[in-house]
């Protein structure tokens, strides 16, 4: 799960990281009282998407930047109408761009120097590690590329944490002066906290900087959320912004299906997450494109199916759709009612079809073929997934049956 | 002989009166597995089919039933009490079904296990089979044949997809772990290895790997160095965009590592045949014993 800036200030701020003062704002008279509360002539105004290179970014009624310096709070005001609203295209988001519906106006701080700061957990040890680098504001990966001795790597202990000496430890190799070694201090022990308090899986801090004024402050922050940890923390849920997310994916999350979209024109619906990768990559192998990754689970009810049929055949740029189980916990005549249910019901809608290519093995794999042979649905069968796979390229192909 | 678990092996199931414990439970009965007991915290003193005794605690269950491994169904807020629970009884093989144990619940339990007895398969795993003689966890009985091939594997389902594959054409199987999709998990891919390297009935391994992580980079290396036995691979997830979880929580490329190709070319160099489709790992090893 993605959240938004301000929300990751908000969270620092609770953890009591030092960051420059910012505040949310939906409308431009908001922004405007936001940044006459700071104080000061040094403001910044920052467009709230999910997505990365937004400086650079450009709006599609032609303003550009979705970051921006202000000197007044009324040109905060000005800023703040310019970009809500609209619609910021970045590298990131694709050419669709992505509404702006917030704005974050933060105090803007003069800065000395630039730092990388994270922490992680290492799948090697099992532990915790915090990757620190004197290479701020850069992508980490190029660091790692192009300057691997710019990078430290600490390991923290799983269940002592993070250590005194280990945070002044790290102080000195990010070179930060004596009487930084505190407040330096504080900060990451504040972020380690919020590290394991939130089951975080990552916290980035890109850049970690020194201001011109000698304080030590995390300026942008990037948090990923262990999946499996949410369920303990609603205040972190309370975070999950609808409209930054593949509508088809909300859909898909209503019905506990393990859905990811993409933007090929076959659409998969197999049974486990390996499974289902591994029929992605053979319909790239026959030269075809998957529209996505669709994991059904082990213990799926026909009204999954169905509705996970819905959401295949809501993409339009779907051209046909491989089915592909082996019943295992999961009975295939289940899957094939559901299969027929969901067809059954487009047919009578008169809705839109597509070839559709099913592939069943396992446990009650005779039932199941009977049901769809007697249904009398216009489906092509497949006798093992290099079949399936072939004759669903060859359908998107077609285009039609 | 065989990895792991045989047919001496006694069977404790954690969480045995659940809807999902009970059911796999039986389904492990059916199919020859000795289950000796169960274990349902305030639900002690009852019978699990008419005859296999509930106790409250594992300890319990360890001391009077001599129960050498748990197969663990307990929901996933309370799994890792579970796992340390097992290893404070001092269970020999601890295979835990669960999926969905926050990260660093797991993060603790490895922690906790250091200088213990206990082996740990999975999280969120299908479990272990030896075929003909015991099987631990959800895995369809039925597709298997006792022989000579061991799989390890990330994947439950893409497991099914090979040892079906492979009893189709006649090979069994000596054993197949199913070693959980989990960051963090109890038998890495190279433990695994190890085993069916020594394990003598073991002659030829399946390696079914997936995205994220360097475990089969690391079992690649052993692999070349110490395994003579014929190996065939496969990996999933080539086509899988960068950042995203894949369903399971270990599958994420980060940061241009744990990719396809990074794993592809490591097991390559280890002189492991790679199956370029999943439709191709039966035959790919079948190859390589010609």
């Amino acid at each position: 799960m993605n959240i938004h800036e301000y929300q990751a200030a908000e969270l620092m701020e609770k953890f009591g990281v030092a960051t420059p003062r910012g505040r949310v704002a939906n409308t431009p008279e908001e922004a405007e009282a936001a940044a006459r509360s700071f104080g000061t002539n040094n403001l910044v105004v920052k467009a709230q998407i999910h997505a990365g290179g937004r400086g650079k970014g450009t709006f599609t009624n032609g303003y550009k930047g979705g970051v921006q310096l202000c000197k007044t709070s009324s040109q905060v005001r000005d800023v703040a109408a310019s970009m809500l609203g609209q619609t910021l295209v970045t590298k990131q988001t694709g050419a669709a761009g992505r509404v702006v519906r917030k704005v974050m106006v933060a105090e803007s701080k003069e800065i000395e120097r630039e730092l990388y700061f994270a922490i992680l957990i290492d799948r090697a040890t099992s532990a915790p590690v915090i990757v620190a680098s004197t290479k701020g504001g850069m992508n980490i990966e190029e660091v790692a590329e192009t300057d691997p001795d710019a990078i430290v790597r600490e390991p923290i202990h799983p269940t002592l944490g993070l250590q005194a000496y280990q945070t002044r430890k790290l102080a000195k190799l990010l070179g930060l002066s004596s009487n930084l070694m505190r407040p330096a201090g504080k900060l990451f022990h504040s972020l380690y906290n919020l590290f394991i308090k939130c089951d975080c899986s990552m916290v980035e801090i890109n850049p970690l900087v020194v201001t011109k004024g000698g304080e030590v402050m995390a300026l942008d922050a990037k948090f990923n959320f262990d999946d499996n940890a949410l369920g303990r923390h609603p205040e972190i849920v309370a975070y999950r912004d609808l409209e930054e997310e593949d509508p088809r994916e909300v859909q898909a999350s209503k019905f506990n299906l393990n859905y990811i979209g993409l933007d090929g024109n076959i659409a998969c619906l197999v049974n486990g997450a390996g499974l289902a990768m591994a029929t992605m990559d053979i319909i790239q192998h026959f030269g075809g494109k998957p529209a996505n990754f669709l994991d059904v689970g082990g213990g799926a009810s026909e009204q999954q199916v169905t509705e996970a049929f819905k959401i295949l055949m809501a993409d339009k740029n779907v051209q046909a759709i491989l089915v592909n189980i082996f019943g295992g916990i999961m009975k295939c005549d289940v899957i094939a009612q559901g299969v027929i249910n969901a067809l059954r019901q487009r047919e009578a809608r008169e809705e839109r079809m597509v070839p559709l290519v099913v592939r069943l093995e396992g446990t009650n794999v005779d039932a199941g073929k009977k049901l769809l042979k007697e249904s009398n649905l216009p489906l092509i069968a497949a006798d093992n997934l290099e079949d399936a796979a072939q004759k669903a390229v060859a359908a998107a192909k077609n285009g039609k049956h | 002989m065989s990895v792991l678990v045989d047919k001496n092996t006694r069977l404790l199931v954690q969480g045995i009166t659940g809807k999902a414990g009970g059911f796999h439970a039986k389904n492990c009965m059916d199919y020859g597995t000795n289950v000796v007991a169960g274990v349902t915290p305030a639900r002690g003193g009852e019978l699990f089919e008419g005859k296999v005794p509930v106790f409250d605690t594992v300890s319990e269950a360890r001391t009077q039933t001599g129960a050498n491994a748990t197969m663990i169904f307990v929901p996933a807020e309370f799994a890792a009490d579970s796992i340390m629970e097992a290893v404070d009884a001092g269970i020999e093989l601890v295979v835990c079904i669960t999926e969905g144990i926050p990260v660093l619940d797991m993060m603790r339990v490895k922690e906790g296990m250091k200088g213990k007895r206990s082996r740990l398969i999975g999280p969120n795993c299908p479990g272990i089979i030896t075929p003909g003689q015991c099987k631990i966890g959800i895995m369809p009985g039925y597709i298997h044949k006792p022989g000579k091939v061991g799989v390890v594997s990330r994947s439950g389902t893409l497991t099914y997809e090979a040892v079906w594959q492979l009893t189709q054409r006649g090979y069994g199987q000596s054993t197949v772990i199913g070693i959980g999709g989990d960051p963090i998990n109890g038998t890495s891919q190279l433990e695994a290895i190890q085993f069916f390297n020594g394990d003598a009935e073991t002659e030829a391994i399946i390696m079914i790997g997936e995205i994220g992580g360097t475990a089969e980079e690391e079992a690649a290396a052993y692999i070349k160095a110490h395994v003579k036995k014929p190996v065939a691979a496969f990996i999933a997830g080539a086509t899988a965009p960068p950042g995203r979880r894949m369903g399971h929580a270990g599958a994420i490329v980060s940061g241009g590592k744990g990719t396809a190709a990074g794993k592809i070319a490591a097991l390559e160099d280890a002189g492991i045949a790679i199956a370029r489709t999943p439709g191709e790992m039966g035959d790919t090893l079948i190859k390589q014993l010609k």
